[in-house]
């Protein structure tokens, strides 16, 4: 009997990952523990290892496809004995699809388990389009790969065309290619086409795993998700004695709010009223979340990341406060798990704090909203035709128009303002 | 009367002059070559082939004299100058001819005479070639190749007379070989000749203007062959100059000053090895935009001259002076002429160079100390023939294969090695350099056991402290 190899999940929030690259061909025999392919997911690319033995009868899917979704049949082994796959093999177990990915683990299939996690490609090595060799003299190629330079952008002199030495020397570091092929990735963001380092003390600074993955993730909302901004001045006074009278009470319980854990709770709260708020846009149709689970921008010495409170409309603002006190903690020294960071349905980026009166933010994929949270200060406003002095905070929310239209958003923001501005409300 | 209107003319049927012949027509143009004397130039003549034949002998003759070591019986050994000198010149004649079959199969018509350049007309470049019959032809043609060579420069002091003081070309047909012979200039040419003679038994003394002998080389091969052929009661003084300040019936007086001493010897014969000169009279360059300097005609990386439909190439081009040079710079002269995509200039450094006295020299790149100069950091390796199964077998258990590698990129800048058929074994890391490989390539290289080759792998191991054998 032949044994599905399915297309197994690297986390628990993953539904669908590429394949990046077949370790194994038709005819192979693999072992348990042996790397059959690579999987390749937003964050990291990982190896996975058989946990049968047989022999490779039928790859399914190809290496290079996009959005294979977790539990597809990807390829078919074939037990002792066996020759070949059985007519309709395949077809015979339909792919299921990811159980609730949302929220619940998916199931490690039992043909594969993930190996150890690689780091993401180097934009030079993966810019070797598969199949297509590259010829370059093996000095060419070392002094490429010290130099970053991108063997694939360059023109070779040699022989048919061979790269060598001399067209390495001559080239500039960080140089990639325009796509030439499907499985090309895109170009990094800003990469330099021409020298930038012409002053002594300009210098290189490789990319981190966690900056790649910032910059193809940024690029990848701001190429693909059609934003629009709603900006809203919040009057936070009474959000402010709120959270004087809460601290008053936390203080005993060794918790201390902040105006973000109240921005937090409400945010929550106003999802929860506009579960058509906390989707996702996929081809096919649209994803809405049951759990309100708030993402929120940390910065940390290795770049940004945005640690999830969980089912935070359910939370009180004190318990808010604690985990995100932990979370943000654990994400300055790099120590939260995969989970606490990979899904949310919202996030919230506050950069009140460094006294940025408003900004716009970038929609943090799948996700359909981001709410850029500025300064809360004095300003003067008219209130019943007479100027008033109140604490108000500019909030500008980005929004994915594929998923929430205008004046959806807006309806949000009335509700956001709603538990701002009364923030008793919440408690209801 | 012959076609006298070509696409390429060459001037010189050298190794570089008749290789290019070849490919013009290879390449499907109307091609002749001028050659005054004899195809195949110097080198088949009077250099590389010749003297190869002789080394042979002196090779053969050395081995029947440690015939004991071999377990074998050899008596009276003796050997006949005349037979010698008749078995090389055959060689050269030989080859000569395969030359000029090699012109009537490419159908390249061999003008025999001298030519020089005469103008143009309508585009075209002409050519006056005095022809040996002392008839005139006037040729033109839409390019010409200059390949008329070098040769053997006269110092003052050492002008050589043909009898007594010999240059390359008597020392290589001598009716009887010297009892005793001052070689100056201990070059290439120099040391093989001293290497010759004083293996048939001759008191052999080299005098060397520089303070190493075969001072191209990297310096830890020059004084291995001083040692060596020390050794082999050659005598070998540097830092020296020799002037001739007599001469007998049959012998000459040195005088060769060397550390503010003059000391005067008295020997059979003496050969003038101090380099060359190139070949520039008389061919047709007053007027033209081609320039000499040095005695050599100044070339850009396609052997272009700056006199329009003008090429050059060979050693009147310019060192190194090597026929292999001669051939590729021909090559790519006349490629670049015939428009051929992808040509590339010759990459100078990864030009190999052997010398064919015993032991023999063969180097190609940078020297260490070069490379150094050059700024580069270095890894060496060296490996010792008495390492070596296979050069133990052959009894040739003395020499070593020094590799100098780029410290930060791996690649191959240099190698050089003095020993049994290193001259064979050279083109290993031409292959290397010319491929671009680094130490990585070099060490997964799988070389054949028992061959002297192995040396060379262990070398590039050496250079990474991971040599096996020793």
């Amino acid at each position: 009997m032949s044994i599905n190899i399915l297309m197994p999940a690297l986390s628990p929030t993953m539904t669908e990952g590429k394949l990046a690259k077949w370790h194994v061909k038709v005819g192979d025999t693999v072992t348990s523990g042996q790397v059959v392919c690579e999987i390749e997911t937003d964050k990291a690319t990982m190896e996975v290892e058989a946990v049968d033995e047989g022999k490779i009868g039928q790859i399914v899917v190809p290496e290079g496809t996009e959005g294979v979704k977790v539990n597809a049949v990807i390829a078919i082994l074939l037990e002792e004995g066996e020759t070949s796959v059985p007519a309709g093999a395949a077809a015979a177990s339909p792919p299921p699809q990811a159980p609730e990915a949302k929220t619940e683990p998916a199931p490690v299939p039992a043909a594969l388990k993930p190996a150890a996690a690689t780091a993401a490609q180097p934009a030079a090595a993966a810019a070797v389009a598969r199949g297509q060799r590259i010829f370059a003299s093996p000095l060419a190629r070392r002094i490429a790969a010290e130099k970053g330079v991108n063997l694939a952008a360059i023109k070779g002199s040699g022989p048919n065309g061979r790269i060598v030495k001399a067209d390495v020397e001559g080239a500039k570091p960080g140089v990639v290619p325009a796509p030439t092929a499907p499985s090309a990735p895109r170009p990094m963001p800003g990469t330099p086409a021409r020298p930038l380092i012409t002053a002594p003390g300009d210098q290189r600074v490789p990319h981190t795993a966690v900056r790649k993955v910032i910059a193809r993730r940024m690029l990848e909302s701001k190429q693909t998700v059609p934003h629009f901004y709603l900006t809203v001045e919040l009057e936070i006074d009474a959000l402010l004695a709120g959270r004087q009278a809460i601290n008053d009470v936390a203080r005993k319980l060794g918790a201390k709010v902040s105006v973000n854990d109240m921005m937090i709770k409400a945010c929550a709260k106003a999802l929860r009223d506009h579960p058509e708020c906390n989707a996702s846009w996929t081809e096919d149709e649209m994803i809405q979340y049951g759990a309100v689970d708030i993402s929120v921008a940390v910065a940390t010495d290795r770049g940004l990341i945005t640690p999830i409170v969980r089912n935070a409309d359910m939370k009180g603002v004190a318990q808010i406060s604690v985990e995100m006190k932990d979370l943000a903690g654990r994400a300055k020294t790099g120590k939260l798990k995969l989970e606490e960071f990979q899904g949310g349905g919202f996030t919230i980026s506050n950069l009140g704090m460094f006294g940025v009166k408003e900004f716009a933010a970038i929609i943090n994929p799948p996700q359909a909203m981001i709410l850029a949270v500025g300064a809360g200060e004095e300003r003067v406003v008219v209130r019943n035709g007479e100027m008033a002095v109140r604490q108000m905070m500019s909030c500008t929310l980005a929004v994915d128009h594929r998923v929430v239209d205008g004046a959806m958003g807006a309806q949000f923001l009335q509700t956001l303002r709603a538990y701002v501005e009364q923030p008793a409300a919440m408690l209801v | 009367m012959a076609d006298t209107n070509f696409d390429i003319v060459v001037v010189g049927g050298g190794p570089g002059g008749y290789v290019a012949a070849i490919r013009a027509a290879q390449l499907g143009m109307k091609t002749a070559v001028v050659e005054r004397e004899h195809m195949g130039g110097i080198c088949l003549n009077w250099g590389c082939i010749p003297t190869k034949a002789l080394l042979r002998t002196s090779e053969v003759y050395g081995l029947i004299k440690h015939a004991d070591s071999f377990g074998l019986s050899v008596k009276d050994v003796s050997y006949d100058a005349r037979k010698i000198v008749e078995r090389s010149r055959k060689v050269a004649s030989q080859l000569s001819n395969g030359v000029k079959g090699l012109m009537r199969k490419n159908k390249i018509t061999v003008f025999d005479g001298t030519a020089r350049l005469d103008g143009t007309e309508g585009g075209q470049r002409k050519l006056a070639v005095a022809m040996n019959d002392k008839s005139k032809v006037a040729l033109t043609a839409k390019n010409v190749i200059l390949a008329t060579g070098a040769r053997a420069r006269q110092l003052p002091g050492l002008e050589t007379d043909g009898k007594l003081v010999w240059s390359y070309k008597e020392a290589m047909v001598p009716p009887e070989f010297p009892k005793s012979l001052l070689v100056v200039g201990s070059g290439a040419i120099g040391i093989e000749f001293a290497s010759f003679f004083r293996t048939m038994g001759a008191e052999v003394t080299v005098c060397e203007v520089l303070d190493r002998i075969l001072p191209v080389e990297d310096e830890e091969v020059s004084a291995f062959a001083r040692r060596a052929f020390e050794k082999q009661g050659m005598k070998i003084l540097t830092s020296a100059t020799a002037s001739i300040v007599g001469k007998g019936a049959n012998n000459v007086t040195a005088a060769i000053t060397s550390a503010g001493k003059t000391q005067e010897i008295t020997v059979d014969r003496v050969i003038s090895a101090v380099g060359i000169v190139g070949n520039v009279e008389n061919i047709g360059l007053e007027g033209t935009k081609v320039r000499v300097e040095k005695t050599h005609i100044v070339i850009d990386q396609w052997g272009f001259t700056g006199e329009p439909n003008v090429y050059a190439i060979g050693d009147v081009a310019g060192p190194p002076w090597l026929a292999h040079k001669a051939m590729h710079e021909g090559v790519i002269a006349v490629e670049k002429i015939a428009g051929v995509k992808g040509v590339h200039p010759m990459a100078t450094t990864n030009i190999p160079g052997c010398t064919y006295c015993l032991p023999q020299v063969a180097s190609i790149g940078l020297t260490e100390t070069a490379a150094k100069a050059n700024g580069r950091q270095v890894k060496v390796g060296k490996f010792p023939f008495i390492g070596n199964g296979k050069a133990i077998a052959l009894g040739e258990p003395e020499g070593f294969i020094k590799t100098v590698f780029d410290a930060k990129t791996g690649e191959l800048l240099g190698a050089h090695m003095i020993g049994a058929e290193v001259t064979e074994l050279i083109q290993g890391y031409s292959v290397a350099k010319t491929l671009e490989t680094t130490e990585a390539e070099l060490m997964a290289t799988v070389f054949p056991h028992p061959t002297l080759s192995e040396m060379m792998h262990e070398s590039v191991l050496a250079a990474y402290g991971r040599t096996l054998h020793i």
